[in-house]
């Protein structure tokens, strides 16, 4: 078979356009970008709140721009995704078992939303006041 | 024994960083990014929020926080940038994506401590 | 009042190596029966239009793994994808996607070939037991822990779904990995250190990205995706204790 020529077709750019799973797929990976805005911002609002109150203020202003907000919009959209796609794809990737008996995939993804749930409140909780 | 890898590692903590972002991002972000500053909930007082940042267990919890979560994306974007731009050169790509990541968490180490 | 469709298209795939230098297209119509899969309609064409067309399949009932092929963009086993699923037409049949096409639509396997006895997927033990001791026994539980990934029939869709596979075919990809698993799993086997040390590597499970489509293809429902993220989980393990556990503890 060493003589015939075999063809080698390449993956175009746009691969990943063609099909609704493949996009979804890129979606979901392109979060990472917004996962690292959101560290920067907030460490942006560290260091404002460690600059003091005058600098707080200042940075809620800014944070209230127009256009902070619809990149704020943007990137907490893309936070939602991945935190959706997070929860849905844990399941897969284990095989959970408790005393000997697999757990349903529901219940994995249903817990990790009252996780979710829990530390929403926590977090409002410690902040607020 | 197993061999040694690093690749495991990194995988572990992309893992961690995942399942932080996951459960922290979306009320840290909607309160921090738009219900404080438009007024949605009135923000808390800034001798609150200071005293909260300054707590201890809050420097140790958001420094590994903001680490994991760089790493994540970090490992994430890398991937993103093999397969979606389909950009050959591995190790730029690598040094790149963890050197940000890096730099981020020197930053984040500075401000924090 | 329109009459019923009497017959389908059929948009394929040649390509052959000693007269062209691309792969191009070839029009043929095939009568639309109900019962009818792509298979059939191909074989309708050699036996009938045009015996030049090169194609694999054998069993023609999904238990082989010959068949595959690209029909209308997705990895199926073209002995399993009805016409009637694929009106009006013309349905359009290529070589299975990733692979280098030998000829028309059969493809060049031997990057799966080699790749696939690098994972070792046969029953590995530390002692082997004498004919004379018997039968391995098994209870239900230990067969169900494995069942699932020793359905795979090697057909190669998994690999056409990847686009990690697509991109970088160093890849051993979704089938070697999830038959690696298959023996990890089996209470027969004492092999599992030796599969880790290959599936460790680069090209092993690091590669993916978990984009799931080979789950999704897999015309006997193995979950390679879920196969391959518990094994990144067992290498991160291993590597853990490795590096905390004294040299000779394990």
């Amino acid at each position: 078979m060493s003589e015939v020529r075999a063809y080698r077709r390449t993956l175009s750019t746009w691969w990943w356009v063609r099909k609704p799973s493949y996009f979804l797929f890129v979606m979901r990976e392109l979060s990472s970008i917004f996962v690292a805005w959101f560290v920067l911002y907030l460490l942006l609002l560290i260091a404002a709140v460690g600059r003091g109150d005058a600098a707080y203020q200042d940075f809620l202003d800014f944070a209230a721009h127009p256009v902070v907000v619809v990149v704020n919009v943007v990137a907490l959209a893309f936070v939602v995704l991945h935190t959706v796609t997070w929860f849905s794809l844990t399941p897969k990737a284990m095989a959970a078992r408790i005393g000997g008996r697999p757990v349903p995939p529901a219940a994995v993804i249903a817990s990790q939303y009252v996780g979710l749930a829990v530390v929403s409140a926590f977090v409002v909780w410690l902040v607020s006041r | 024994m197993t061999k040694r890898r690093v690749e495991p590692f990194v995988w572990l903590m992309f893992s961690g960083g995942g399942v932080l972002a996951a459960v922290f991002l979306p009320v840290l972000a909607f309160l921090f990014a738009l219900a404080y500053p438009l007024g949605w909930l009135s923000p808390p007082d800034h001798d609150h929020l200071s005293a909260v940042l300054g707590h201890p267990l809050t420097v140790l919890f958001l420094l590994g926080f903001f680490v994991l979560l760089l790493v994540h994306s970090a490992h994430r974007f890398r991937y993103t940038l093999y397969d979606g731009l389909q950009i050959k050169a591995r190790r730029a790509t690598a040094v790149l994506c963890y050197g940000a990541a890096a730099v981020g968490a020197l930053a984040a180490v500075v401000l924090l401590v | 009042m329109t009459e019923p469709q009497q017959s389908i298209g059929l948009r394929v795939s040649r390509y052959r190596p000693e007269t062209d230098d691309a792969p191009g297209w070839q029009e043929y119509d095939v009568p639309l029966r109900d019962e009818w899969t792509v298979l059939d309609a191909l074989n309708h064409v050699k036996n009938e239009v045009d015996p030049t067309l090169s194609f694999r399949w054998s069993c023609r009932m999904g238990i082989c793994g010959s068949c595959g092929m690209n029909v209308d963009g997705e990895p199926r086993l073209t002995c399993g994808t009805f016409l009637v699923d694929h009106l009006p037409g013309p349905v359009r049949v290529e070589p299975l996607a990733n692979f280098h096409v030998a000829r028309d639509l059969v493809i060049d396997m031997t990057d799966f070939m080699e790749k696939l006895p690098r994972v070792k997927p046969w029953i590995i033990r530390d002692e082997e037991m004498s004919v004379d001791d018997g039968e391995y026994l098994q209870t239900p539980e230990e067969l169900d822990a494995y069942k699932q990934f020793s359905m795979c029939i090697n057909c190669m869709l998994c690999y056409a779904a990847c686009p990690v596979y697509g991109l970088d075919p160093d890849f051993i990809g979704p089938a070697a990995i999830a038959l690696a698993e298959r023996y990890d799993l089996d209470s027969r086997d004492h092999g599992a250190r030796e599969r880790l040390d290959v599936l460790i590597e680069h090209e092993g499970v690091w590669g993916c990205t978990f984009v799931g489509e080979c789950t999704k293809v897999c015309p006997k429902h193995v979950d390679p995706a879920g196969a391959i993220q518990r094994y990144k989980l067992k290498a991160a393990k291993e590597s853990v204790k490795a590096v905390l556990l004294p040299r000779g503890a394990r």
